[in-house]
């Protein structure tokens, strides 16, 4: 498997070496022109992370703290953050400036109504509308990613109002945590 | 190591003999307005092989919904035999297949057949095929026979030798498969933990680029289906999805969000190169090349509700294409780049819809209420789309004209993400 790198593939590895998260390993897939029928291993789930204190860990699963809360929820085909999320939001901020070290990706995510990429799409700007928000009160860029799950990892999965407002929703995960 | 999953198109009664832990769920609705009447003989020869050869050619014609099959009767009719058109005319039958399947050295058979025009008394087309008696060369041969059978009697080019690429998803897991057009023959290309979605097909037949979330994140990956290798062609900070690929087979349109919100950029397709298309202040996405390559379609809320657009490839101005309704999302052109599929919503359902371009008329093809993900047979004749039945993912097909539906399902899992894949030589 180690045969032939091909150039594209080397060009990938650059342009995605300058990018914020490092290519998955190429993966051997089953070979359909052959038509065996041979099964795909598992594809390597790709552990980020780096050195953090365990305990700036501990303080953000402490039930007590308003840091173990992560969970930023919306209204229908809007990205606007609700008031009630300020607070959570500021702890969150304060946090961040004050461990520097500490970085954060943010998921956003939608119900399961309508298109996969559009929804992919509304689930990016929830998660870029936190990040923006954490920004403003003092947190880094760099400390800061905001990707999309669409409607591709639903908390809850039934068709009710109940359930689809569970699933609108940012997750605000630290280092360590995705 | 799990069994391939079979995605069931065929008829159950005419199918090739199956697997044993194949459960097909197949439901066929719907016909073509005029029929043509037309008979499949047995081939001579070698029975096993014929016969498992004979059932394909009959269920792809007749899952076409444009022809009525008559019953040719259970004796063989060899590919040279003489025929007595009075008789064929007697049985009210406009058309007639017969062929003959001859074992070659080492284990190989010489399929030859002919089309006959009962009406006209005459020969519309012969032709063979060398093979083995392995299911998938004796399917493919089928396909072959059918596709000659079909673009003789239409005038079209027939679809039952090309492949689909579609999403299975059970419990945990997600496998990215390809399947013969009629859902037989699936192979898994890909198996994940982690979602797979918005596979598209390089016009050449011979990769896919899909977004992956193994990385915890939408990734953009192109993958060659030969050799299984794979490489990374968009993966920047934030979300990168929806590729699709140019008709040149160069470039991607892909939606990336590492300057803001979604936009659409254009990659080669290696991942370099990358330029940014089109600019708004709100969500571009779902990108589409018309066929012609010399404008993108795509939706995007610019207009405060998702609608759909389109910008010259070059970038440019872009045109509002849909205005009924504050949902219209997913824009699929035809292969002639005439009309458009796309997803509409309609009182709380959303449904798939075809738009004529030129003067904008619109159909609404279904009466479901979870379309999603349009393709369009490479002929142009069916559309393949995601919708659910009873709570569970399935794909289904329609005719253009809204007549001749299907629906295909996978036992125990969601089948979503359906792509139709290029003629290939």
């Amino acid at each position: 498997m180690r045969i032939a790198f091909p150039i594209a593939l080397l060009a990938a590895a650059l342009l995605a070496a300058c990018s914020s998260q490092p290519p998955a390993p190429e993966q051997k897939a089953s070979n359909v022109e052959d038509r065996q029928g041979t099964q795909v291993g598992e594809v390597k789930k790709v552990e980020a992370g780096g050195n953090i204190d365990a305990n700036d860990l501990s303080e953000l699963k402490n039930p007590k703290s308003i840091l173990s809360k992560r969970e930023v929820f919306f209204d229908y085909d809007s990205y606007v953050i609700k008031p009630e999320f300020q607070n959570l939001i500021q702890a969150h901020a304060k946090f961040l400036v004050a461990k520097p070290k500490m970085k954060m990706l943010i998921q956003g995510n939608a119900d399961e109504r309508g298109s996969r990429e559009y929804n992919l799409a509304l689930g990016q700007k929830r998660a870029e509308a936190v990040k923006k928000a954490l920004l403003l009160l003092g947190a880094r860029e760099d400390q800061l990613e905001s990707v999309s799950l669409g409607k591709e990892k639903p908390r809850c999965s039934e068709s009710t109002e109940e359930c689809w407002a569970q699933n609108r929703r940012g997750d605000m995960l630290y280092s360590g945590e995705y | 190591m799990k069994k391939p999953n079979l995605l069931a198109l065929g008829f159950s009664l005419l199918a090739l003999a199956l697997p044993v832990h194949a459960q097909l769920a197949i439901e066929i609705t719907g016909a073509g307005a005029n029929r043509i009447p037309l008979a499949v003989a047995a081939f001579d020869g070698e029975r096993i092989v014929s016969q498992a050869l004979v059932s394909v050619v009959r269920s792809d014609l007749e899952r076409s919904g444009l022809f009525r099959m008559v019953d040719p009767g259970t004796n063989p009719i060899a590919e040279n035999a003489t025929i007595n058109y009075g008789d064929w005319r007697g049985k009210s039958s406009d058309a007639l297949v017969v062929g003959s399947v001859l074992p070659l050295a080492e284990g190989r058979y010489d399929t030859r057949f002919r089309l006959h025009d009962i009406p006209k008394q005459q020969l519309l087309t012969t032709q063979g095929f060398t093979h083995t008696a392995a299911p998938y060369q004796l399917r493919s041969t089928a396909h072959h026979i059918a596709d000659a059978v079909y673009e003789k009697l239409t005038g079209e080019r027939g679809v039952f030798s090309t492949r689909i690429a579609y999403v299975v998803k059970s419990t945990g897991r997600y496998e990215l498969q390809i399947a013969d057009a009629d859902g037989a023959n699936p192979q898994p290309a890909l198996a994940s933990r982690e979602p797979i979605i918005s596979p598209s097909w390089s016009p050449d037949g011979s990769k896919l680029a899909y977004v992956s979330f193994e990385a915890k994140k939408p990734v953009i990956y192109v993958h060659d289906l030969a050799s299984g290798r794979r490489h990374v062609a968009a993966n920047f900070k934030g979300s990168n999805s929806a590729p699709a690929w140019s008709p040149d087979g160069k470039r991607l349109a892909v939606v990336l969000t590492k300057d803001g919100s979604s936009q659409i950029y254009l990659v080669n397709v290696d991942g370099s190169g990358v330029t940014r298309l089109a600019s708004s202040a709100g969500i571009d996405t779902e990108p589409q090349f018309a066929p012609d390559g010399q404008a993108i379609y795509f939706t995007s809320d610019r207009g405060g509700s998702p609608q759909i657009y389109r910008i010259p490839a070059a970038g440019g101005e872009a045109q509002r294409v849909t205005f009924e309704g504050s949902y219209n999302v997913t824009p699929r052109l035809s292969p002639d780049g005439k009309s458009m599929a796309y997803i509409t919503r309609d009182g709380g359902h959303f449904k798939l819809a075809l738009m004529d371009i030129a003067n904008k008329q619109t159909q609404i093809l279904t009466d479901s209420s979870k379309d999603e993900s349009p393709s369009f047979a490479p002929n142009g004749r069916v559309i393949l789309y995601a919708t659910e039945v009873g709570g569970r993912g399935v794909l289904a097909a329609v005719s253009v004209d809204g007549r001749v539906k299907q629906k295909l399902s996978v036992q125990a899992a969601d089948v979503r993400e359906p792509a139709w894949g290029p003629f290939v030589k």
